[in-house]
């Protein structure tokens, strides 16, 4: 299997998980490179990422396999050529061949920056903290079969906290990537539930890194 | 920390059309930049950056040194609110700077449903909706596209109107203004000035004045502007500029595809039809030509489809030698090609089968009457007989879904005319059971009709539009007669087209009306969900205008019609004479078997027209 790792930040982050596919179809296409397509009343060349990610997240860490029609493609180089042909914030980052499934990809890293445009709550830090710690953190979640309550707290691996200046918190934390998964806008939920002094004004979530059962990086 | 447009992305409906950003889209640096044009289109993104004349313009003006040509699109409901809910005024994709900044706004006009966006767009970008009140250089509102046909519904908001193709046009406006600038012109002098420029109609310039019954009674020029604006074109479409290199949307737009433009103009000559007299003469591209342009735009895009796109396809006169070398490219590769607007009479079944060896698209007939004496009045020439022969081929081949496109009010048209319809979709059907090779799946008919809209440059100018009450009887005549399973059936809202109607042939009084619907709320109004037919009727009869006057009433052949200032080469006598045909159900050949002397040959250097 070959594979792609790549980021998608700035205004690339409000590309949908098809319209991204789109644009690698096409990135393909344009470095000419043919990749292998479905077969069927309507062929598509055939890619695939891992977790789609929501819009308007940044991630560091994208996953995307695909195949060749024929033949093989020479893989150190291919970063390179994608690079010249992807629209602003899609960057490849390293393309290799993989034997590891998707489905060992359990873990996710995500940055969650909380930000108050009239400073940081005094006391903040040591109330999320001390929520956080908690043993059962149960919010609703909001789907198009209808609402649910999940205790996101056995979802939430690790959770640390920075302040980066005067007006921004910064969350680092481990989450559960699949089956099921803890979409770390669920975090924000929970705080607008619990905590609603320490509600932000807005909060950017950035996935940093994939990692496996043992927390080391998936590729 | 995130800014307020940024914070406010999340929260609307598909973000990614509003930030820019797309493979080629073209940033320039300000400092090396005199003259900024906000290129706008008076629709949503997806609708605007399927538009061919936009792709062309935009890489024109940005081919030019010191020039920065940006896209702006109108915002969705959801976008809009939270635009003034934050007072984010409309911006340019690529700088994301306001419009209010720039020198130029251009708009591009291809549909009267679209106008109140053009004033809802200005007002987003806090630029004065009328062009009496922007008084500086910067902010000169101009347009161009099919709709400047007829300018004057939209004369107070537009500063002047580009007629005709635009390439080459545009870089004789941009030079003017450049200059003007450069001489500390007054808006007034650089009027004058482009004023001076063919194919260039300032409205401004034109003094309208009307009878007691309502009807024009004089259109006087002033400020030595021409009585009679004509059309530009481009001599040679080889040599006309044509970008390879175009913006790639990330995120999914309506023709989402390369589109390999092979002629302007038709040879037809439907009697309806505005855009089959507005862009003639013919002029096609060669076989060359497109080949270069069709692997280039491909190569450059990663497009995985590619439409051949023109008024009639099949009357491309190399169109099996283009094919087959585009299809040498395009199969190997997995490239789709689509053929649009194929005639049923030179559809053969040898192209058909081998453009869907990639994939299989659907067939498409648009008989726009049921009858042949209909069609005949029309000039639709296609035979009952031929659309038969061409299903058959196509159920023999696999096919098993048609769509039909027909045209409802059409003048002369009869109850006998309308049923005639239901007897064309029986008689494909019972062609189905017989010729079709794969009976497993069943056969669906996607029957449509539009209510029929007459329009400025066309043979039926003068015509009156039918009442939306008898334009809904004859649509429950139809559906009464529509027996066969399978089919399905939809009509256009009468509303629409009656609006379309009025905007269509209207006269500087509507310009009030735009004015009124506009701050009563009306935008998007080629969108159902937004749609307000109360709010307009309420804003015509606020102003004391009958839209009656411009549908059911009819033009008289004597009267001065509002559009007459402008000149798309094709003669009024010609129009005269068509009409006269129409109402004797006589057709007129096809350009190629013999010139029927519309007129449009004087807009043409050397005095040719489909060479």
């Amino acid at each position: 299997m070959n594979r792609l790792l790549f980021e998608k930040r700035g205004d690339a982050v409000y590309l949908s998980h098809l319209d991204l596919m789109r644009v690698f179809q096409r990135a393909f296409k344009r470095a000419d490179i043919l990749i292998w397509h479905s077969q069927g009343f309507s062929p598509r060349a055939y890619v695939s990422i891992a977790l789609p990610l929501p819009v308007g997240m940044e991630s560091r860490c994208e996953i995307l396999d695909f195949e060749i029609e024929d033949g093989a493609v020479e893989l150190p180089t291919l970063a390179g050529r994608l690079n010249a042909v992807l629209p602003a914030g899609i960057r490849v980052l390293a393309a290799y061949e993989s034997a590891r499934k998707a489905k060992e990809l359990t873990r996710l890293q995500a940055e969650v920056t909380l930000e108050y445009d009239g400073g940081i709550p005094e006391g903040a830090q040591q109330a999320l903290g001390a929520f956080f710690a908690r043993d059962s953190v149960v919010v609703t979640k909001h789907s198009k079969k209808g609402d649910k309550e999940v205790d996101i707290k056995p979802l939430l691996h690790s959770l640390e906290m920075t302040a980066r200046n005067r007006n921004e918190l910064r969350l680092t934390c481990v989450l559960s990537a699949q089956n099921p998964g803890l979409n770390p806008q669920l975090l924000i939920a929970a705080i607008e539930t619990y905590l609603p002094e320490m509600k932000p004004d807005f909060a950017r979530i950035c996935r940093m890194e994939v990692l496996d059962d043992g927390n080391t990086p998936f590729r | 920390m995130t800014d307020t447009l940024h914070r406010i992305l999340p929260q609307v409906q598909k973000p990614a059309r509003y930030v820019g950003g797309e493979y080629n889209q073209i940033v320039k640096d300000k400092r090396d930049v005199d003259v900024r044009v906000a290129f706008c289109f008076p629709d949503t993104y997806e609708i605007g950056m399927s538009n061919i004349g936009m792709r062309i313009l935009y890489g024109l003006m940005n081919e030019l040194p010191g020039v920065w040509c940006e896209r702006v699109f109108a915002p969705w409901g959801d976008m809009e609110e939270k635009m003034r809910e934050h007072a984010i005024p409309l911006y340019a994709l690529e700088s994301h700077d306001p419009i209010k900044e720039f020198d130029l706004i251009a708009f591009t006009i291809g549909y009267e449903m679209s106008y109140t966006n053009i004033l809802n767009m200005l007002d987003l970008s806090g630029v004065p909706l009328l062009a009496r009140e922007r008084k500086g250089l910067e902010n000169i509102v101009f347009a161009g596209g099919v709709c400047a046909v007829n300018p004057e519904p939209l004369a107070d908001f537009i500063d002047f109107f580009s007629f005709g193709e635009g390439e080459e046009i545009t870089k004789e406006i941009l030079v003017c203004y450049r200059q003007a600038k450069k001489d500390g012109c007054s808006k007034e002098d650089f009027l004058l000035r482009v004023s001076r420029i063919d194919g260039i109609y300032v409205p401004s310039f034109y003094e309208h004045s009307y009878n007691p019954d309502g009807t024009l009674a004089a259109i006087t020029a002033k400020n030595g502007a021409p009585a009679k604006v004509r059309k530009r074109i481009v001599q040679d479409m080889d040599a006309s500029y044509f970008p390879t290199k175009t913006i790639v949307p990330s995120t999914e737009i309506v023709h989402d595809r390369t589109n390999l433009e092979l002629f302007r103009g038709c040879i037809r000559g439907c009697r309806f039809c505005q855009a089959g007299f507005c862009y003639r003469p013919v002029r096609a591209k060669g076989v060359d030509t497109l080949c270069r342009q069709a692997i280039e735009s491909l190569e450059d895009s990663g497009n995985s489809e590619m439409t051949l796109a023109s008024l009639s396809t099949s009357d491309y006169r190399h169109l099996p030698a283009l094919a087959d070398r585009l299809l040498d490219y395009c199969e190997p590769r997995k490239i789709n090609l689509s053929l649009p607007s194929l005639r049923a009479d030179n559809f053969s079944r040898e192209l058909m089968l081998r453009v869907q060896k990639v994939r299989k698209s659907g067939l498409t007939f648009a008989p726009e009457a049921g009858s042949q004496r209909l069609r005949d009045a029309i000039n639709k020439n296609v035979t009952e007989h031929e659309i038969l022969e061409t299903c058959a081929t196509a159920f023999s081949g696999g096919w098993n879904s048609v769509k039909l496109y027909f045209m409802l009010g059409l003048p002369t048209e009869t109850d006998e005319d309308v049923m005639a319809i239901a007897e064309l979709v029986n008689k494909i059907v019972h062609c189905w059971r017989e010729t079709a090779s794969n009976k497993k799946r069943r056969l669906s008919i996607n029957l449509a009709t539009a209510f029929f809209v007459p329009k400025p440059f066309t043979p039926f100018q003068w015509e009156r539009q039918i009442s939306s009450d008898e334009y809904l009887r004859r649509v429950h005549l139809l559906q009464s007669c529509l027996t066969a399973r399978g089919v399905d059936y939809r009509y256009h809202e009468s509303d629409l087209s009656r609006l379309e109607a009025v905007l269509a042939r209207g006269d500087r009084r509507l310009s009030n009306v735009l004015l009124r619907a506009h701050e009563l709320g009306c935008k998007l109004d080629g969108w159902d969900e937004y749609f307000r037919y109360d709010l307009w009727m309420q804003a015509f009869s606020d102003c004391g205008v009958d839209p009656d006057f411009y549908t059911t009433r009819g033009f008289a052949e004597d009267e001065i019609l509002p559009w007459q200032t402008m000149d798309v080469g094709v003669s009024r006598a010609f129009f005269l004479r068509e009409r006269a045909l129409a109402y004797q159900s006589v057709t007129t050949p096809d350009c190629r078997t013999k010139c029927a002397g519309c007129g449009a040959r004087v807009l043409s250097e050397r005095g040719v027209c489909d060479e």
